[in-house]
């Protein structure tokens, strides 16, 4: 199909699978929420208890900052903005894909088959799959210690960097959500390889909390350039806080996330279908 | 015994048939190890000698944690979900006719998974740490067969905990929320966030005295050689006291459910 009409009809097709992809997701988030709401009690133990896991975090901060009055060069209120945005952005990717992580045993046990045959994207199957609504507690954990640094640290705010905070968060929420997606396409070549993910996700989340003035050159630089966690929360951070960038990056770096979160996805989609291409059913 | 000898290293092979997942477990320990040395260097560079560890022995410190990880199973995955759905399902009946204690049956298992772990996944990030940074590794030979010794009582404490909150399930039916609650506790009271030498006052003082401190801080300590003579036969007098006790319930609980179990005839 060489005509112009193909081409447009191919995007029009690639749209309309988007919205299918979105509406199924909801379709299926939907039936878990209901199932989820039946054990009431569950349910509210289960979201508590993932609130106070991730609250453990930062009180491990809290009493290192019993010791001391900076870490890094950073006071309490200015790593509790850090915190809060990679907490926050991190949780919510968590809420919308956190299930990815789950795909290496559905390969395992032939389970990914049965939604290979079903006429809905297996991105949105896989990614809707056990929605766990529990997961709400890590994001107002986050929430609660960004109120905080908010409310202590003394800002000369300008717009600019009032909507820098809702910017950071929503993008990177969708750079955290890109990793799970690659992490997920890895998992159709290395089966049971789910805790690589780990180190990405949880680990760079734990990493993110911290101030980068902590951390060696080279590891910054990784998470910079390579997997690119620095945008998710310590540029926009630290400009919002005035503090230098690390590795003396310009200072528009701090506006880039959207456009980095965009290219992720771009990678990670592709990770995916190639992914997806790849994937031998083990016939069980 | 041969019998449980034989579950044992039933519980190491089937650990050790996943290798991928052992290796993508090194890597995860690796990076968090990583991460939380540098969290380290940061606070001790503001406060040396804190919690009476130098430099390199908090940096020792976080890498015995990641070792430590799953041999003590601090946030669980050991038997305990296994347990709990033989529970939930009934298929417990059957076990409760075999001709071998469940408590000791189920630690046997325990015990072979815990060493396939040490080995697995302890011994190559505790290798790439001390590579990266300087450590203080033993300077006496027999600190290391103390230091394993410390660890097998750690991991008995350990599993009797988990025992306890696996055989909630006969009551909860739905054990996830008690298995949590065990999770956390876990992962904050063994010491695995922060040494519990750094918890301030009370805070400090009822959580080395909980069971779960014989999971990373007592072997930590023994390995960093803060515990010797009457110091180390003290730390292993704990970790057996607790053991003792958490296994002395697990057994009178079990008592308890297993009255509660009504065998379908069919």
């Amino acid at each position: 199909m060489a005509e112009p009409e193909g081409a447009s009809e191919v995007a029009f097709e690639d749209r309309s699978r988007l919205v299918e992809g979105v509406r199924a997701y909801g379709l299926i988030v939907a039936m878990w929420l209901r199932s989820t709401m039946a054990y009431r009690a569950s349910f509210a133990m289960t979201a508590l208890g993932n609130f106070v896991v991730t609250a453990f975090d930062f009180v491990t901060i809290l009493l290192m900052f019993s010791h001391v009055d900076a870490l890094g060069g950073y006071t309490l209120p200015e790593i509790a903005l850090l915190y809060g945005m990679s907490a926050t952005a991190f949780g919510l990717a968590d809420l919308l894909l956190g299930s990815m992580d789950r795909l290496g045993r559905r390969v395992r046990d032939g389970t990914l088959d049965t939604l290979l045959v079903r006429p809905v994207p297996v991105l949105a199957q896989v990614a809707a799959d056990r929605f766990a609504l529990r997961r709400l507690g890590r994001i107002t954990q986050g929430l609660l210690v960004l109120g905080y640094a908010l409310v202590s640290l003394d800002i000369a705010w300008t717009p600019l960097k009032v909507l820098m905070i809702p910017l950071m968060v929503l993008s990177g929420a969708a750079i955290f959500g890109a990793v799970f997606v690659a992490g997920a396409a890895f998992q159709f070549v290395a089966q049971d390889a789910s805790e690589v993910q780990n180190a990405f996700t949880y680990g760079g989340t734990t990493l993110l909390q911290y101030p980068p003035t902590i951390f060696a050159k080279d590891l910054v630089r990784g998470v910079t350039f390579v997997v690119p966690l620095a945008f998710v929360s310590w540029l926009p951070a630290l400009y919002v806080l005035g503090r230098e960038y690390p590795l003396a990056l310009p200072q528009w770096a701090a506006f880039l996330p959207p456009v980095v979160a965009g290219a992720c996805w771009a990678l990670a989609g592709l990770a995916w279908r190639a992914g997806l291409r790849a994937y031998r059913s083990t016939g069980s | 015994m041969r019998l449980y000898g034989v579950v044992a290293a039933g519980g190491f092979r089937r650990h050790a048939t996943y290798r991928i997942a052992t290796a993508a477990g090194v890597f995860t320990n690796t990076v968090f190890g990583f991460i939380m040395a540098y969290t380290y260097i940061a606070l001790w560079d503001e406060r040396p000698r804190l919690g009476g560890y130098d430099m390199s022995e908090a940096l020792t410190y976080v890498w015995l944690g990641q070792a430590l990880l799953m041999t003590c199973a601090m946030m669980g995955g050991g038997f305990e979900d296994e347990l709990m759905e033989r529970i939930r399902t009934g298929d417990i009946a059957v076990d409760l006719y075999r001709p071998a204690d469940l408590q000791l049956w189920w630690l046997a298992g325990d015990l072979g998974r815990a060493a396939f772990h040490l080995l697995g996944r302890g011994i190559v990030p505790m290798v790439l740490g001390s590579l990266a940074f300087d450590l203080a590794l033993p300077g006496s030979y027999w600190t290391w067969p103390a230091f394993l010794l410390s660890v097998l009582l750690g991991v008995v404490v350990s599993f009797a905990v988990r025992y306890l909150v696996a055989l909630s399930a006969f009551w909860l039916m739905d054990g996830a929320g008690a298995m949590q609650i065990a999770w956390l506790a876990g992962l904050f009271f063994s010491g695995m966030l922060l040494p519990l030498n750094l918890f301030p006052g009370l805070l400090g003082e009822v959580a080395r005295m909980l069971p779960w401190s014989s999971l990373l801080q007592v072997p930590a300590d023994v390995f960093l050689g803060k515990r010797t003579g009457w110091g180390l036969v003290e730390a292993y007098a704990f970790q057996a006291g607790w053991a003792l006790a958490l296994l002395t319930a697990g057994r009178f609980v079990q008592v308890l459910a297993t009255r509660r179990v009504v065998i379908q005839g069919g």
